[in-house]
């Protein structure tokens, strides 16, 4: 498989794309953030100096889900006032893509499903239930974060944001759902609770006095 | 690893930090994850998420203050997976004006992230946040929880308000904060919801002894012993009550077995019948003897029937059963009476026409019965027919034999009783008391 490749409009430093639907990605060596045109890669912004964070994931890192290997390829970390999470962005290898989140070392993969009806947000409460695909979801938490970094490759471009509103739903199967209402459009994305060692996890970051 | 890139990740580090109120050196365990750091010094809290470490509260300390029994930085083996203790607090209940306190140990793993462990008055539980939402049903007599398939009945909730705080933990923690806990169980396991604002967040712990954390933790001397019994200790009496009615069951299986096996080889052997006669008019002896009748075989029983044909009478037998040989009696007596009639509520009847009776252990021989009837005066005449029969199957030794296995299950089930009332009279649930009430 060949790769889409560009050079950094920035620095000139080779730029590899991972998975051929990315939109955007971050050069590793100047920090530019590089969307995809159909010509070449336009700088569109910088990120700034990634807070400290301690997710054990990092990009490079391999795992399984549902039998399908997966690579993580890019993140969006997040900020709220018990601290940060990360978005992993996951590519797995049927060509797909889906995010692995890690709040505090508790772990949820899920992807995104459009075209659900979706709440406004001013609508969502705390305890409300909504049904999708035949799975009933009870809100669980309304958050209130800001974006605080890219890292990696993206599915759209994502830099610059605001505050955004995080609506985490669970059901009583352990499933696990999120609307996003970054975008004017709500976008929702369906999943699960996974336990670390089911993921069967490799390349992961070391910490010093752990093994 | 061997990244090429220049973006290879910092190995994040145990970070040496000093107290912005005392000076006293603080150790980050948790990398980034901390949220709130206490200093064991001055007991400030601080913002962990502030580079400058701002205080968020100072709390003061009793000179009594309790210290954590598993000590910070302590690393232990839980479920497989190494664990450090980063944090301690005390929470405190208020029952009936009197305040109840546990202790509650964050545990830390960098990849597997956080656990908890809970002590109250030497009872252990081992915790961790659920991933499944459970079902709650709040009606009923008690409400309970639907987890996974398994119920969990309410126990107790209670306001939990944190009254002591060391190290570090991945919330916002302030002491005199306050949340309201319920706890549903299901023993070994204990369902918790701590609700603060309009957040739920949900845990499972599970019963673990003192023993096992000492050895976990590699902690010298012995652990505290546990005191009463707790919501969700597991009654060490109740997988015995189990197993005993098991037994219970197979023995059981086993007489019916053995009665209906002994009941297809008894011989049920009719070895006389005789007809009679008794004028209670009549003066005189109205004993008499039967005439003689061999009992073969081993040493088995002797049925002796007594058919009659009395209407709203009694008549009264004693008999003896004789070995013509040795003359050796078997003496015993019966009551026959039969009694029916109507009034006000219909038709009812006493007693019956036919008796029957059986002789244990009679040895081989050559026999006959002595029968003495008696009967009232002016009653008239009674037939009846007397029959004997040898081999017939037995079954009072049966019901003794479940009298014997029957009680020491009920006595362990009492037992087990007495466990669960003990543990629920501890509850917002007690069992309804009973005898006289003080």
């Amino acid at each position: 498989m060949t790769q889409p490749s560009g050079t950094c409009p920035n620095c000139g430093a080779k730029i590899v794309f991972r998975w051929s639907s990315s939109v955007q990605t971050v050069c590793e060596y100047c920090k530019s953030i590089l969307v995809r045109t159909d010509v070449d890669l336009q700088k569109v912004g910088q990120v700034a100096d990634l807070p400290p964070d301690s997710s054990p994931i990092q990009i490079g890192a391999e795992g399984t889900y549902n039998h399908k290997g997966f690579v993580a390829i890019g993140r969006i970390i997040y900020e709220y006032e018990q601290g940060t999470w990360n978005e992993w962005h996951v590519m797995l290898n049927d060509g797909t893509d889906g995010w692995l989140s890690d709040a505090q070392d508790e772990y949820a993969f899920s992807f995104a499903a459009p075209g659900r009806k979706l709440p406004e947000v001013a609508q969502c409460q705390v305890g409300q239930n909504y049904v999708w695909d035949n799975q009933r979801y009870t809100i669980t938490t309304i958050t209130t974060a800001h974006y605080r970094g890219v890292q990696g490759e993206l599915p759209f471009q994502y830099w610059d944001k605001e505050d955004v509103t995080f609506v985490d739903l669970r059901s009583e199967l352990g499933k696990f759902a999120t609307i996003d209402y970054s975008d004017e459009k709500p976008a929702l994305y369906l999943g699960e609770m996974v336990e670390f060692d089911s993921l069967g996890l490799k390349n992961l970051r070391a910490f010093e006095g752990w093994s | 690893m061997s990244s090429t890139g220049p973006t290879t990740p910092n190995k994040p580090q145990v970070k040496a930090l000093n107290c912005p109120g005392c000076g006293a050196a603080l150790t980050v365990r948790s990398f980034g994850n901390a949220v709130t750091i206490v200093c064991e010094s001055c007991h400030s809290i601080l913002d962990a998420k502030d580079p400058n470490l701002q205080i968020l509260q100072r709390f003061k300390v009793a000179t009594d203050e309790v210290r954590p029994l598993i000590p910070l930085g302590t690393r232990g083996k839980m479920r497989g997976t190494d664990y450090e203790v980063i944090g301690f607090q005390r929470r405190t209940i208020e029952v009936d004006g009197l305040p109840y306190s546990w202790h509650e140990y964050v545990l830390f793993n960098p990849y597997k992230g956080f656990r908890y462990l809970t002590e109250y008055n030497g009872h252990w539980n081992d915790v961790s946040i659920l991933k499944a939402l459970p079902e709650v049903h709040p009606y009923g007599f008690a409400p309970t929880v639907r987890y996974l398939g398994e119920s969990y009945r309410h126990f107790q909730t209670s306001k939990a308000a944190t009254s002591f705080v060391l190290g570090e933990f991945p919330w916002q923690v302030r002491v005199g904060e306050a949340a309201v806990v319920s706890d549903y169980v299901s023993p070994p396991r204990v369902l918790s919801s701590e609700q603060a604002g309009n957040e739920v967040t949900w845990s499972m712990g599970e019963y673990i002894t003192g023993k096992d954390i000492w050895k976990s933790f590699r902690l010298s001397g012995n652990p505290p012993d546990a005191v009463g019994v707790y919501e969700n200790q597991p009654s060490p009496l109740s997988s015995e009550t189990k197993n005993i009615w098991v037994a219970f069951a197979g023995f059981l299986l086993l007489l019916v077995v053995m009665m209906i096996g002994f009941d297809m080889i008894a011989r049920d052997e009719q070895v006389f019948t005789g007809a009679y006669r008794y004028d209670s008019n009549q003066r005189g002896e109205a004993s008499f003897v039967t005439d003689e009748f061999d009992l073969r075989g081993h040493t088995s029983s002797v049925e002796v029937k007594t058919t009659t044909d009395l209407n709203n009478r009694w008549i009264y037998l004693n008999y003896a059963l004789i070995n013509e040989d040795t003359g050796k009696a078997f003496d015993f007596g019966r009551e026959v009476s039969y009694y029916h009639g109507y009034d006000s509520d219909g038709s009812w009847t006493e007693g019956g026409q036919n008796d029957s009776v059986a002789v244990p252990s009679v040895p081989a021989g050559r026999y006959y019965l002595r029968v003495e009837p008696e009967g009232d005066p002016g009653y008239g005449v009674t037939y009846y027919t007397i029959t004997v029969k040898r081999d017939v199957p037995q079954y009072s030794f049966y019901g003794l034999a479940l009298l014997a296995l029957l009680i020491p299950a009920a006595l362990l089930t009492w037992r087990s009783l007495s466990f669960e009332h003990l543990r629920w009279a501890e509850s917002d649930h007690p069992p309804i008391k009973w005898g006289n009430d003080e």
